[in-house]
């Protein structure tokens, strides 16, 4: 039996401790907006918060965490809108999506850290994310949309 | 096992799993209100995609719209949703054309059916497509209920307009939702009675080309509600993962040993696959109640197989395979076969001659294949997504031997379809599956099963013919391509025929039909039946225009250069729109002088000429998008710096003007271009493959490596005004980039490339040979 939370609710599953979070998080407790991609933590689709740090839940075994508090991007925000949605939907990012739920929990973690993200900033954590619809330029222009917002800033357009 | 364990028969833990609840489906049944785990609603038994069906009492003037008692519009979608928000952009032109209000708009993404006619998505054609027919049917629903809402306001029908989804008559005015409530239409058009209505003129129009409206897609997916067909599920249902074959064809399974396999906790029994649709062969798959299980019990089976006759074939013997065919004069199919080639090539004073080559690409849709099938109430019932669902039900019907008419394929988001989805392969053994098994069965393949099994853009190779008169003006052209040919595998059906009247694949040659004005024409394109052999050859985002224009606007720099000609004026010195160039409405109105347009447009906005820093520079290239008869114009100049030292090229900008006629929908066409240009740039310069042992060689992103955002240029896209149909857009901007980046490298430091992908490596080894040559 692995314990921990997840979105604010105690989970306990009794699953092989080498499971990978990832199948855990979507078989087993059912939430399916954490996606499979590449199995090796290389794509970031699957990514998801584990004790507030941007984690690949494809390569985490279950096992590694017991009693720690794990968010997923139903839990972002109760009501979708984080700063980090709200700037996704403003600037029209997503094409087929698929990545978008890892962007989001990557930017979001992001932001915590890097408050005023440069270009160098954004590179650097965001390029373990694949996005193969290209939505990069987008992305990019979103995570400092969040950011100015987060700081209070009016958006410039 | 002495025999092989065919399909159905059973083995120890599968027995175990059949005679009483595994521990797991205990856990289940004991837990299924989701108590243990705290999530009142999250963990359903069932979790489908949920068609946005109108409700009771919606009035439906034509297939493709209902408007409901409340005023809600549901447009069906036929077209699959992966990435293109297709559903918004359709939805705004039936919308649009009745004057509904937007925000009473919903799209439903329908089930196969005949009655929606040929359901595909690819191509770019989607809005080209369905821009007469949803016209149509939004002129019908206005009629009607104009019609209708006449009566209610007691005056006659002429006397009365439409705006924001209501009728109006000076100062009376209904909604459209209560002129269904109160009037209870029927009329219904036939499809002739459609095509007489009139339409809105351009100038009228309120949504087509509304910069402020939003894609009705997006919302569901920044926060997790999105379901994609991976995740579909249905109670009792079990999952299964392939193990797979040394070949794509003809491996034969000898023996299966799962004595490791059984230690999996979960693990079930497996299957050998037998399919009769011969699309899936050698296949053996881990049957489990979880699919980490799967994935583990697939990895530790033990098969082996009798190995296809392809084990061996790498890719240098595919394209060499192709030069060998080109080398032949006979062979292949005539697309052009101007009169005139062969004597004015006796006749010259010059020739040109290059080959350009290709790497197999992958398509890495982020999603990997998967399907859920099972029967229901004498219904198979395929859930995944998918892009061209008429083309794989005879497929489906003659695998599990049963009429096309009781197999039902339902629609879900795609992640990622880039053509990969046009061929439904991967839902084959899923339905074998669970008609062996008797179940629901949930069949995923991992990213190395879905790499392995992809059926990838075919390496190609092609061969650039000139011939030049005394003053190296050009007299006549020959274009000739080799490539497996994904239409004659899969869909038959829509081969085209050459003006030899033999078929040939339009999406392995087009883009050679080009719009240059070069005297007589030859295109010829052979299929490679190797490549045939070997692997599946596959629709790729872009399809042959993707490589075609690789070699083609490779070429025409090559020969600007031997002209002593800049590269812009030459190419406009050749969209001359003469003879069968000038193009035929409505879908090529204005033909080559539009090309000429997007070249001149694009050249002026990046500044074509001016003086850049040294090892870096500009490079055009220009084509007609997807094919000659929907052609979007579309021209490219990349800024590129050359690294000396290390080969390495960086792409700082692309500049890219499109004159795709009617823009519907202005920031999905931009976001579009966007990931279609990038596309482009990653098979430029970071992607691409190599067969080695009759398979994909690349498994996971370990070695595979498309574009990621540091990689990404600065962009500037430009749409021609227009009011000309609508073309696509999907496609286009992955067909120029590859060669405006070749062309600039040359423009940069002086070597050309020819193949792609263009790595550091080649780079080095070219500007070395030039520097040898040099000295």
């Amino acid at each position: 039996m692995t314990s921990f939370r997840l979105n604010g609710h105690d989970v306990t599953v009794d699953v092989p401790e080498d499971t990978p979070l990832l199948w855990v998080i979507r078989d087993e407790v059912g939430l399916t907006g954490t996606k499979f991609g590449c199995g090796i933590g290389m794509c970031g689709a699957c990514t998801v918060h584990v004790g507030g740090r941007a984690t690949r839940s494809c390569i985490t075994p279950v096992s590694a965490v017991q009693g720690a508090d794990i968010t997923t991007i139903e839990g972002l925000d109760p009501a979708g809108n984080h700063p980090v949605q709200e700037a996704w939907k403003d600037l029209q990012v997503p094409q087929c999506g698929y990545c978008q739920s890892g962007q989001i929990m990557q930017a979001a973690s992001l932001l915590h850290d890097y408050p005023s993200p440069s270009d160098e900033d954004i590179d650097a954590v965001m390029g373990g994310s694949l996005c193969r619809c290209m939505t990069y330029i987008r992305i990019r222009d979103a995570i400092k949309r969040a950011a100015a917002a987060t700081r209070g800033e009016p958006s410039n357009g | 096992m002495g025999k092989l364990g065919r399909m159905g028969l059973g083995n120890r833990a599968g027995n175990e799993a059949e005679n009483g609840l595994s521990r797991r489906g205990f856990l289940m049944a004991a837990v299924g209100t989701g108590v243990m785990f705290g999530f009142p609603a999250a963990r359903a038994a069932q979790q489908f995609a949920a068609p946005g069906l109108p409700g009771d009492g919606a009035f439906e003037p034509t297939i493709w719209c209902a408007i409901a008692p409340d005023g809600t519009i549901t447009v069906n979608i036929i077209r699959a949703e992966m990435g293109q928000h297709v559903g918004t952009a359709l939805a705004r032109i039936i919308a649009d054309e009745m004057n509904a209000d937007w925000n009473h708009v919903k799209i439903n993404y329908v089930d196969s059916d005949p009655k929606w006619g040929l359901m595909v998505t690819g191509g770019s054609w989607s809005v080209w497509m369905t821009w007469d027919v949803f016209r149509q049917a939004g002129a019908a629903a206005r009629l009607a209920l104009t019609e209708a809402g006449a009566g209610l306001l007691g005056v006659p029908a002429a006397q009365c307009t439409t705006r924001d989804g209501m009728v109006i008559a000076g100062s009376k005015s209904i909604g459209y939702g209560d002129i269904v409530a109160r009037a209870h239409p029927t009329r219904s058009f036939t499809p002739d009675e459609m095509a007489k209505l009139p339409l809105k003129p351009a100038s009228e129009r309120h949504l087509i080309g509304n910069e402020t409206l939003k894609a009705l897609d997006i919302p569901a997916k920044t926060n997790g509600t999105a379901i994609y067909g991976i995740d579909a599920k249905v109670e009792g249902m079990v999952y299964a993962r392939p193990k797979m074959p040394p070949t794509r064809y003809g491996s034969r399974v000898r023996s299966v040993d799962d004595s490791a396999a059984r230690a999996v906790k979960g693990y079930q029994r497996y299957l050998v696959i037998q399919d009769p649709s011969e699309v899936v062969q050698g296949w053996v798959v881990a049957i489990a109640d979880t699919y980490s299980a799967a994935i583990r019990a697939a990895d530790l089976l033990k098969v082996d197989w009798a190995p296809g006759e392809t084990v061996n074939v790498s890719e240098k013997d595919v394209i060499d395979h192709g030069r060998a065919q080109i080398d032949r004069k006979d062979g292949g199919v005539m697309v052009f076969d101007d009169k005139g080639v062969d004597s004015t090539f006796a006749a010259a004073a010059s020739t040109f001659s290059q080959d350009y080559t290709c790497a197999s690409v992958l398509h890495y849709q982020l999603e990997p294949t998967n399907a859920l099938a099972f029967e229901k109430d004498g219904i198979f019932e395929i859930h995944a997504g998918n892009q061209w669902q008429s083309l794989i039900l005879p497929t489906l019907a003659k695998a599990l031997d049963r009429p096309e008419k009781s197999i039902v394929l339902r629609s879900y988001l795609l992640g990622g379809g880039f053509g990969r989805r046009l061929n439904g392969d991967y839902m084959i053994p899923a339905a074998l599956a669970s008609k062996a098994l008797g179940k629901p069965v949930k069949l995923i393949l991992t990213r190395s099963d879905d790499m392995q099994f992809d059926s990838f853009r075919s390496p190609s190779i092609q061969r650039i013919r000139v011939a030049f008169d005394g003053q190296k003006a050009i007299t006549a052209m020959e274009y000739h391509a080799s490539a497996g040919w994904p239409t004659q595998v899969m869909a038959a059906a829509f081969m085209s025929k050459g003006v030899d009247g033999k078929p040939y694949d339009p999406f392995a040659i087009a883009g050679g039909d080009h719009w240059y004005e070069v005297g007589p024409l030859r295109v010829r394109a052979l299929s490679n039946d190797l490549a045939n052999r070997t692997f599946r050859p596959g629709w790729l985002r872009s399809v042959s225009p993707g490589w075609v224009s690789w070699g083609l606007e490779s070429s025409w720099d090559e020969i600007a250069h031997i002209q002593g000609k800049d590269p812009v004026q030459f190419r406009l010195e050749h969209l001359t729109g003469a003879g069968r160039n000038k193009g035929e409405a409505p879908d090529s109105t204005g033909g080559a002088l539009r090309q000429a347009a997007v070249v001149r447009r694009v050249a002026e906005k990046a500044g074509w000429g001016r003086p850049m820093p040294k090892d870096t520079a500009l490079g055009i290239a220009t084509t007609f998008g997807q094919e000659r008869g929907m052609p979007t114009w579309i021209a490219c100049c990349a800024e590129v710096h050359v690294d000396r030292a290390t080969g390495i090229v960086r792409c700082r900008k692309l500049t890219i003007v499109v004159d795709a006629g009617t823009i519907v929908d202005p920031d999905g066409a931009r976001a579009q271009t966007e990931g279609a240009a990038l596309w482009g740039l990653s098979m430029a310069l970071f992607e691409g493959s190599e067969i080695v042992g009759g398979l994909p060689r690349d498994r996971n992103l370990n070695t595979y490596t498309p574009l990621r955002i540091a990689d990404v240029p600065e962009m500037e896209i430009e749409f021609l005004p227009s009011t000309e149909k609508p073309t696509g857009l999907g496609e286009p901007g992955t067909t120029v980039v590859a060669p405006a980046i070749g062309n600039a490298i040359f423009n940069a430091v002086g070597v050309r490339m020819r193949h792609l992908p263009i790595r550091p490596a080649d780079v080095l080894r070219a500007l070395k040979e030039k520097g040898a040559s040099a000295a």
